[in-house]
């Protein structure tokens, strides 16, 4: 897995690779600094030697001096590598996604592929800079200056091999008891963000049923754990500074006394057990950089997976390398369709459909919530591949067409409306990129949508917040309309698109939709025809002048007739007919 | 929705808006553990001069424990083991005193975020409306989450390095001062250079972090929509154009956050490496000091050792100054939450149980009765009011914001047990009625009587517990079936419940649920449908019993079973009652006493279904859409 997700950082290779070599640089050269001194001490001081001493004082500035040219310009390298690999790693994410078929996306909601994009990222970014820096020199530095305190007194550096296991020891110790408990935490922490979540979807409830004090105690309550699960996990970390403190005085003075004795024995001299207390502290802080990589390393595996799972997915809609790119007609054929979320295993959610829709004619679709209506239009345009049988557009296999070609020709209204921050007319020109100001305005005019937009202090250009939360639902459907209708479909489906619409404004949307002139009156080029359009409804009213009405009950086409013959054969269609309008219809006469 | 805010506020300010304000109030709020923190600031001094003490040490043991003794034939040693054990203590006291403090801000940093969760939660519930309204929820959970967690990282790590650090540095130039004051010299120079650099860097890397956040909020807020939005993008052919404006904010990211940790990581390396060449240089200059005036190597090694662990700590107190600032911020914006005005409730009059005296006077009791009666004290008694549902709005004029007015002079009766029903088009303002009922938002001008009480003076608990809601939206609870319905009473038991359920036509389908009763519902009842959500919210309802019944009927799509026991389970629930009802169905408002048709704020039209459609206006036209108008 994280072969693959390095190939990511391919771009910056040269930054990748020179950063820790420039690391390694710099480590060498700080490393010899204590050396350098303990001869000053050793040989310069001891035979007042000015010049020797100077020489070695200039020698050991340039060192510095450099090693810190080395380690500036590995920061530089480090932070170009690992931001050009978050770069590269939110690209490739990001197109991924956007080659996602609906049936991919469902697979991952939303809120999971936008953390993924965001905060996995973010920790990939940061472990691939540790990676670079620290992988190289904490260890780099263990090694070397252990060897440098070796060879400046292998008799006294038997105290490093005697306090590196001990300090290593008790950092994994630490770290393995600690992380259950963080889990553990976490997962309280998760509890107590849904309260809150709930809380704030919910205040009206709350409310209305004056429930602030039991809400209050909830919170209470879970805010506990929380404490209670923090603190116990926090306990037990507490311990590494301690620990690492112990191991490093420990350190220090075992290397005095024993070093001491050396000196007074005559088998070291003082310089060098100056330089030997100096790497001390170089060689324990790189040990502890080293326990600090491990952590992070295990804390960025889960973000790492979930940003693979991503990448790996298998797209399931994929077009045919040589595929038609005209779509001739608006006409709709469907041949024994069956269709399940789960591929061939699953629960068929569409069983035996077979229906042929002539180019031009308005097809009303009416049934309950899991009739299947919305899932059998999202196979025309391919936002989902059948499981069985075929669909056919225009004459030809949907399978057959460009993807692109196919979604131009067919136009979805879906029932959730999205608009995008930007103006209106950006949004409406998703439609059609090259659309013209009179062209946009025709389509609104057609949609209802124009008068309320002129009603708006900047019209066309008014600014949508995200989301499109400025404009009310029956607003947002209307602009959601205009701006199918520019793509010149052939076909236009709504989904239940007009449920926040007023009666009236709806029978106008679907006279015009009715109407040869549709296009010509947009796109004055263009020669009339009618457009075929599907539309699925919850009223009876926005259904019932349809050429023909498909009645869907639990996957499977119940009927299919006009008005009248449905009333007169059909027993769901009745029942709905009559909940809905036969008051008001009894009244029409007078 | 009334008022909602467009601004998704991605580009969260970092800076705080008055560093000195916030940071004072911080330490008020952190009062309760005012001698805990006084402890912890006295251990972090001893475990700081333990570090010191031990590295001053170092002088005297050369000096005066090891060299005088070189080339003896049998050394005194007892003397030097004893300057190592007097090490060992100082050192053995610096880390008991570091464990004690690290302990220690364990407690004081968790207690308080403990204490910040609640406040702010029981805070947010004293609010109005208005401010759920005009906040986004990202916004509101980005201060329990991202500000909390900063508050976290700085209480419970920066704050203490930083004090530690500075203690450090004091102590480490005082004892250097000590050691050798001409080399002390050196150390001023090179602090005043080190003081140089920080502040060069500092403000660059500064420049590439603001541009940074920028950068990613404008990213990361075009991620959400279009992720959010993916099915239209693809319905529309718009991934290219998806793709291209991507990477432009994406260069944009790299090219700021590319700068900003190059600066940032280049801190620790200069400062390192700046340290050693103070090394190299105090080495030198040492080294003449000992050949031409006698300086004793003791102090040379000790002054060495210094000059390493004087450069750390001033790196580590630069290092945090962003973090700090950040933290400040998230605490800048806690307590704006907490500052906010809360709902205004000067009301006097309480709901309380009541029950007639053989006179027929009310009276009040401590019994649950079901009757009820409106408390209204005067002087040192009071007068008591039967609660049966009246309801008259005079006059009334609001709009949610200045100037903006939503409802112009409604003025409705509603006597007890009556059926209002509310239609017209969307946005006229009909949730907007049902939004000033119970008083989640005040009128303007006019006034709502309640059984001849003037809702501003009734408390607005009271109120509300004299209400029944069930709104388009149904919000449930996590938690099992019995207990979302039993949220309508937290008293009612389970007799109580099941009828209630049974009144709403909820029973049958919960008994069908994996448990029942019991069954767990997760997530605002993702694992129910919409219909049963809605019976669920009416047998809410249901076991609340209220004499009042305010419903908002839903319009999304559900089956017509369920449909059908929806509308049975609504008409059962408004029974009695007197309702307000924003209604979608044909049969709700058939059923009604009084129809109002609201238009643009207004009532244009009232009476009964017969009445209206023989008018042939506003109403007519809302329910005919089906035939051509001419």
């Amino acid at each position: 897995m994280i072969r693959k997700l390095l190939r990511y950082a391919r771009k910056y290779w040269v930054y990748a690779v020179l950063a820790p070599l420039s690391i390694a640089a710099e480590v060498i050269l700080e490393v010899n600094i204590p050396r350098i001194m303990a001869n000053i001490v050793d040989i310069g001081i001891a035979a007042k030697d000015l010049g020797y001493i100077t020489q070695m004082g200039i020698l050991m500035i340039f060192m510095a001096i450099l090693s810190l040219f080395f380690g500036a310009l590995a920061a530089r390298l480090a932070s170009v590598a690992s931001t050009g690999f978050a770069k590269e790693l939110r690209r490739g994410l990001f197109y991924k996604i956007q080659d996602f078929s609906f049936a991919n996306i469902d697979k991952f909601s939303t809120a999971s592929l936008i953390t993924r994009l965001t905060a996995d990222v973010n920790n990939a970014q940061m472990t691939f800079m540790m990676m670079i820096r620290m992988m190289v020199r904490a260890p780099m530095m263990l090694v070397m200056a252990t060897a440098m305190a070796v060879t400046l007194n292998a008799r006294l550096s038997v105290t490093f091999f005697v306090a590196i296991p001990i300090l290593a020891a008790a950092m994994i110790i630490i770290t393995k008891a600690a992380y259950p408990k963080f889990r553990e935490m976490l997962k309280k922490y998760d509890k107590l963000n849904a309260v809150i979540q709930e809380n704030l979807i919910g205040i009206r409830v709350v409310k209305a049923f004056v429930r602030g004090d039991y809400e209050n105690e909830k919170f209470a309550d879970i805010a506990n754990q929380v404490r209670e699960a923090q603190i116990r996990a926090e306990k037990i970390v507490v311990w590494n500074m301690p620990i690492m403190q112990f191991v490093m005085y420990g350190c220090m003075l075992a290397v005095a006394w024993f070093g001491g004795n050396l000196i007074i024995s005559g088998n070291m001299q003082s310089g060098q057990l100056m330089g030997f207390i100096s790497y001390i502290s170089q060689i324990l802080i790189s040990l502890m950089m080293i326990g600090m990589i491990f952590v992070m390393f295990v804390i960025s595996r889960v973000s790492l997976a979930r940003i693979n799972e991503v990448l790996e997915e298998k797209i399931d809609i994929v077009e045919k390398k040589d595929n038609i790119t005209e779509v001739k007609d608006g006409s709709i054929v469907f041949n024994d369709v069956s269709f399940s979320y789960a591929g061939k295993k699953g629960n068929p959610v569409l069983e035996d459909i077979n229906l042929s829709i002539k180019p031009g004619e308005t097809i009303g679709i009416i049934g309950g919530t899991g009739s299947g209506k919305t899932t059998l239009v999202q196979l025309i345009p391919r936002l989902y591949d059948v499981t069985g049988g075929s669909i056919l557009v225009g004459g030809v296999d949907v399978r057959d067409y460009s993807l692109s070609s196919l979604r131009d020709a067919v136009a979805m209204v879906l029932q959730k409306n999205v608009l995008f921050s930007g103006t209106i007319k950006d949004n409406l020109r998703w439609g059609n990129e090259n659309a013209t100001d009179e062209e946009i305005i025709e389509a609104c005019k057609i949609a209802q949508a124009h008068d309320f937009i002129m009603s708006f202090p900047d019209g066309y250009n008014t600014v949508l917040g995200q989301g499109g939360v400025n404009v009310s639902g029956g607003q947002r459907q209307r602009l959601c309309i205009a701006r199918a209708l520019l793509k010149k479909p052939k076909i236009i489906i709504l989904d239940d698109s007009t449920s926040a619409v007023d009666t009236s404004t709806d029978s106008k949307i679907r006279a015009a939709l009715r109407s040869e002139d549709l296009f010509s009156r947009i796109y004055k080029d263009l020669k009339k025809e009618k457009i075929t359009t599907i539309i699925i409804a919850q009223r009876i009213a926005s259904v019932m002048d349809a050429d023909r009405i498909i009645v869907m009950d639990d996957g499977r086409i119940n009927a299919v007739g006009t008005h009248e013959e449905l009333l007169n054969s059909n027993a769901i269609y009745r029942e709905v007919y009559e909940s809905q309008l036969k008051g008001v219809a009894e009244h029409a006469g007078t | 929705m009334p008022g909602p805010n467009p601004n998704r506020g991605h580009n969260v300010p970092f800076r705080p808006k008055n560093v000195g304000k916030t940071v004072k109030r911080i330490l008020e709020y952190m009062k309760p553990y005012k001698i805990q923190l006084i402890l912890v600031m006295i251990l972090v001094i001893v475990s700081s001069f333990a570090s010191i003490a031990g590295t001053y040490f170092l002088k005297p043991l050369f000096n005066n424990y090891i060299i005088p003794l070189i080339g003896m034939q049998n050394p005194d040693l007892s003397d030097f083991l004893r300057i190592i054990g007097i090490m060992a203590v100082i050192y053995a006291a610096g880390i008991l005193a570091s464990y004690g403090y690290n302990r220690l801000m364990i407690n004081i940093s968790v207690g308080t975020l403990y204490r910040m969760r609640t406040d702010m939660f029981r805070h947010m519930q004293t609010l109005p409306i208005k401010y759920f309204d005009t906040h986004t929820h990202g916004e509101l959970m980005s201060r329990y989450t991202n500000d909390i967690d900063a508050m976290r990282n700085m209480l419970s790590q920066s704050f203490v390095h930083l004090f530690s650090s500075g203690i450090t540095v004091i102590g480490v130039f005082v004892a250097m001062l000590v050691l050798s004051p001409v080399l002390t010299i050196v150390v001023v120079a090179m602090l005043f250079l080190m003081i140089f650099v920080i502040k060069k860097l500092g403000a660059q890397s500064g420049k590439y972090f603001r541009e940074q956040q920028t950068a990613i909020g404008s990213l990361n807020g075009y991620i959400e929509e279009m992720i959010e939005g993916q099915k239209v993008v693809k319905v529309f052919n718009h991934e290219a154009k998806a793709k291209e404006q991507f990477d432009a904010l994406n260069e944009k990211l790299f090219e700021a956050s590319k700068g900003a940790h190059s600066f940032a990581g280049m801190l620790r390396p200069i400062m390192g490496n700046l340290s050693y060449i103070h090394y190299s240089i105090t080495a030198i200059v040492g080294a003449i000091l000992a050949i031409t005036t006698g300086f004793d190597l003791g102090s040379l090694a000790s002054f060495l050792q210094y000059t390493r662990s004087f450069s750390q700590p001033i790196t580590q107190m630069s290092e945090q100054f962003n973090t700090i600032l950040m933290a400040l911020a998230g605490a800048e914006r806690i307590f704006e939450l907490l500052d906010e005005k809360p709902e205004v409730d000067d009301g006097v009059v309480t709901l309380v149980n009541a029950e007639f005296d053989s006179s027929g006077r009310l009276r009040e009791t401590d019994r649950r009765t079901g009757i009820w009666a409106w408390r209204i004290p005067e002087g040192s008694s009071a007068k008591y009011v039967h609660l049966k549902g009246d309801i008259r709005f005079s006059n009334v004029v609001f709009g949610y914001e200045e100037g903006k007015t939503v409802l112009k002079n409604i003025t409705l009766y509603a006597k007890p047990g009556q059926k209002i029903a509310f239609v017209g088009s969307t946005g006229a303002g009909k949730t907007t009625v049902t939004n000033l009922i119970n008083r989640f938002y005040d009128i303007n001008e006019g006034e709502i009587l309640y059984d001849g009480i003037n809702i501003k003076n009734i408390k607005k608990a009271d109120l509300r517990r004299s209400l029944s809601m069930v709104l388009q939206d149904t919000h449930l609870f996590t938690g099992t079936v019995m207990e979302n319905i039993r949220y309508g009473r937290l008293d009612a038991t389970d007799e109580e419940v099941i009828e209630a359920a049974k009144l709403a036509n909820a029973d049958s389908f919960i008994r069908h649920l994996p448990d029942g009763y019991n069954t767990m519902i997760t997530a605002d009842g993702m694992n129910l449908s919409q219909g049963q959500r809605q019976l669920l919210a009416i047998a809410r309802a249901a076991v609340a019993n209220p004499p009042v019944l305010i419903l908002d009927e839903a319009t999304s799509s559900i089956d017509t079973r369920t449909e059908a026991l929806i509308e049975k389970g609504m008409n059962r629930l408004m029974e009695g009652r007197t309702v307000f009802v924003i209604a979608h169905r044909l049969s709700t408002v058939r059923n009604a006493n009084a129809i109002m048709v609201i238009e643009n704020g207004e009532i244009i039209e009232r009476g009964s279904h017969d009445e209206l459609i023989a008018l042939g206006g506003r109403y007519y036209q809302l329910y005919t859409g089906m035939f051509e108008l001419s």
